[in-house]
């Protein structure tokens, strides 16, 4: 299944005024380096989220707790597209995001298991996780409300005059919610940069995009609000990022927000609790088969000639990191009770 | 060593299952992601997905087998360099588990199984001389499929109630039956839906609106309030909004501060709106059939914990539960305690360890809050003179503190200590489950509240 490393990312301009978008023109093919930080970076998410996985089945996770699988490329890929002072705000669905923007592997964990060393003492769970210091604003539960958020973040940036963008992250089924729209028309009539990524991972819960939303293209979204929209293959992390260096370049110029619509998938139920009957076996067989984001840069990284025995080396270091991350989530104490009481508001 | 492998918990309320079918026979190949086995939980059928590469072993717990609770062994693995002799060395657990030292503190299980019915003083009782024994679940759905059978006007509507069968299983079969014109699935967007079916109430259709969980109600709680609530006033009394909003309210289990949220006073805080929150199956059938039929807005909470717990419920269709009446659920002469939806239960639980001290509560579940049968409340605080109010919910402008200021109103003379509120704590709730757990109220709150109303520290 390997691709030419220099392959054109599948994507379509939208609303596109004047300018043709170039197709693939010019754009630097990934370096050796590039592809194996891709590579790290969504192995110690798909190797976290397994984890995740057994320990919630173990009990000592609790409440929700919605995997990340098959979806790491979009996240890694973006990520690789900001710079330092960018803002990132996602939904329930976070635990990638977090990793990708840095924070620790351990305090993530120790979050899931509601445990003092956790981002949140414990506190907020696997849905409500946050660092100041990373620029992660959440982690948001509730279904769309992360995209006015996301939105404010960006009006923050351009108040104050920085170099920045922010990347709003939201669902398929998200994209149906009232507050999406009216985010939309504040951001392109104040020219917000604000990056709207709308992860397409075909089903909100049980509900296929098609049996959700009228017109599927949720790239076009935006039209109706001058809002420049493309489609992405969220399955190939070096088309993600060049769409993300292009959507900030777009934002950061003053031009305001963009869409990226990631066509991308969920191996997983949505949460630990879905028996997934909407979809068939073959249908997420077929994805893991022959779309896995991991396998498309293993193919890149031995065309680049980086041999097994290096990939294997990044295996058992993620592997460890993974580890001691459980390791630390299971023996990191629970908050002290008096914990109850504080973070209510701060004093005055 | 072989690999043990554990009953796994599959949903946050899951403390038990039945390992339905075994898809790998002992001595067959697994790679990880194979199937193992089919586990049934009261809300679904699972599957479990194998971690680690290896031979099926054994399997110690047979297909079939009902109730076994999360974290037994069910199976022994044998990892490639082992054969058969292997399996009757002590097994190693996998290293995940030695790890897990730090016992999982989990929500206390509810009480199973059928729960005595309790002593009735309406004219309900009649209908208990035919029953059978329902989960609050099936009690749920029983009650809309009768009203939807009896009038075309009532429909369905909401997230995944649909093809999906209802996220907590409430409305499971009702798309078989009525088809997709009657029981519809929206897209995720409770302020559109909330509107249209007030539009459609307007027009006189009967929607039932189905919360995935109270806390996407805030969504749409512009269109309850201003829209469904206000507008027969607003239109000298023309404009009847015949509508139902119902969904699982409050705290399940380890769902933190967004989705564990009781909305009890905040919509009992509405005039043009009721607001009803059953404990018992009976009640939550008697009461919902009252809600689809009643012409006004009616705010139905029920509560994720109680769906799978079981009492008995009259079988006779016409059996109905009044909205505004409150009923005595344990007889008592020393303390009143009140409560509504899960604490019910707790305050049964509690009303057991105050007999043990020698004290006789009475227990009110009061089903509806609007309005509210302060009759009832008034009644039984004459004979005891004393009571503590129990809720789930924030302790400011709560319920309970509308019962205090009702008994001050109406209950002044004979009240001999002042009226206590047990509620939970005034914080967003925590993810933590020793957190968690002190954030809501326990049964020993309630003990502690009804000896202190009593002098007897
Ligand atoms: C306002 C609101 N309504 C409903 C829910 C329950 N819910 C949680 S996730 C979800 C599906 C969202 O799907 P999508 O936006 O496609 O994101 P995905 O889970 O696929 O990442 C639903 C209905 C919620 N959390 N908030
Ligand atoms: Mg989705």
């Amino acid at each position: 299944m390997a691709k030419p490393a220099t392959r054109a990312a599948s994507r379509r301009p939208i609303a596109r005024k004047g300018a043709k978008a170039k197709r693939g023109m010019n754009r630097p093919s990934p370096t050796r380096e590039e592809l194996i930080n891709f590579y790290r970076d969504m192995l110690l998410i798909r190797r976290f989220e397994e984890k995740a996985g057994q320990m919630y089945g173990m009990g000592l996770i609790g409440g929700f707790c919605h995997l990340y699988i098959g979806q790491e490329a979009v996240v890694v890929g973006m990520q690789a597209a900001i710079n330092e002072a960018s803002t990132v705000v996602t939904s329930y669905r976070d635990h990638g995001h977090m990793l990708a923007c840095g924070m620790e592997s351990r305090g993530v964990m120790a979050e899931l298991t509601g445990r003092v060393g956790g981002y949140s003492k414990g506190k907020g769970g696997s849905m409500h996780m946050f660092s100041r210091e990373k620029n992660f604003f959440g982690g948001h539960g509730i279904v769309a409300a992360q995209v006015p958020i996301g939105t404010g973040l960006a009006f923050g940036h351009k108040y104050k005059g920085e170099d920045a963008v922010c990347l709003t992250y939201l669902g398929d089924g998200a994209a149906n919610q009232g507050q999406v729209y009216e985010s939309f028309n504040m951001a392109s009539l104040w020219k917000l940069p604000c990056i709207y990524v709308i992860e397409n991972n075909k089903y909100a819960m049980g509900t296929a995009v098609s049996r959700g939303t009228a017109g599927t293209s949720l790239a076009e979204r935006g039209a109706a609000y001058g809002i420049v929209g493309e489609e992405i293959d969220g399955m190939d992390v070096v088309a993600v990022k060049a769409a993300g260096e292009k959507a900030v370049a777009y934002a950061s110029s003053g031009k305001g927000p963009y869409i990226l619509e990631m066509k991308t998938y969920r191996y997983r139920g949505h949460s630990m609790s879905d028996p997934a009957k909407y979809r068939t076996k073959d249908e997420v067989n077929r994805m893991r088969q022959e779309h896995d984001p991991i396998d498309n840069v293993k193919a890149r990284l031995a065309e680049a000639g980086v041999s097994d025995d290096e990939l294997k080396a990044i295996d058992r270091d993620i592997r460890a990191t993974v580890t001691e991350a459980a390791d630390f989530a299971q023996s990191s104490p629970e908050p002290d009770p008096s914990e109850l009481y504080t973070d209510i508001l701060i004093e005055a | 060593m072989p690999i043990q492998i554990l009953m796994p918990a599959l949903s946050p309320t899951m403390t038990e299952g039945t390992l339905a079918k075994w898809l790998k026979a002992e001595g067959s190949a697994v790679e990880p992601g194979d199937v193992l086995a089919e586990i049934e939980t009261d809300k679904a059928t699972m599957e479990v997905e194998a971690i680690e590469e290896g031979t099926m072993g054994r399997h110690l717990v047979a297909e079939g087998t009902e109730n076994v609770a999360v974290n037994t062994p069910i199976a022994l693995l044998l990892t490639d360099s082992e054969d058969v002799s292997a399996l009757d060395q002590s097994p190693s657990p996998v290293p995940d588990v030695a790890l897990a030292s730090a016992t999982p503190t989990q929500a206390p299980a509810e009480p199973r199984g059928a729960l005595p019915t309790p002593a009735l003083d309406t004219d309900e009782e009649r209908f208990f001389a035919a029953t059978q024994i329902q989960t609050v679940r099936e009690a749920l759905r029983d009650a809309m499929a009768e009203e939807m059978r009896k009038d075309e006007l009532v429909y369905v509507m909401g997230e995944e109630v649909g093809e999906y069968q209802g996220a907590y299983k409430i409305t499971q079969g009702l798309l078989q039956e009525f088809g997709d014109k009657r029981v519809i699935d929206t897209p995720i967007t409770e302020h559109g839906f909330v509107g249209l079916a007030v539009g459609a109430a307007f027009g006189s259709l009967k929607p039932i609106i189905e919360f995935m969980t109270f806390n996407f109600s805030m969504q749409a709680i512009d269109q309850i309030i201003n829209s469904a609530a206000k507008t027969l006033y607003m239109s000298g009394g023309q404009m009847g909004c015949p509508i139902v909003f119902r969904g699982p309210n409050g705290a399940a289990s380890r769902v933190a501060a967004q989705h564990s949220q009781d909305y009890t006073s905040w919509y009992a805080h509405c005039p043009g709106l009721k607001v009803v929150a059953p404990w018992s199956a009976a009640d939550a059938k008697g009461l919902l059939k009252s809600a689809i039929r009643d012409p006004n807005p009616v705010i139905f909470l029920e509560n994720e914990v109680l769906y799978g717990q079981s009492f008995e419920v009259p079988t006779d269709s016409d059996f109905t539960v009044p909205i505004g009446r409150a009923k005595v659920v344990r007889p008592g002469a020393d303390v009143t305690v009140t409560a509504f939806s899960i604490m019910v239960g707790k305050a049964l639980e509690a009303a057991e360890m105050l007999a043990g001290e020698g004290i006789d509560a009475e227990v009110i579940d009061l089903r509806s809050i609007r309005p509210l049968d302060v009759d009832a409340i008034v009644r039984s605080v004459e004979k005891t003179n004393r009571i503590v109010s129990v809720e789930e919910g924030w302790p400011t402008c709560g319920v309970g503190s509308e019962i205090a200021a009702l008994m001050m109103e109406r209950a002044f003379d004979h009240l001999d200590a002042p009226v206590a509120r047990i509620a939970g704590e005034d914080v967003p709730m925590p993810y933590a489950a020793n957190l968690e757990q002190l954030a809501l109220p326990q049964p020993e709150s309630i003990v502690a509240a009804a000896k202190s109303v009593c002098y007897r520290e």
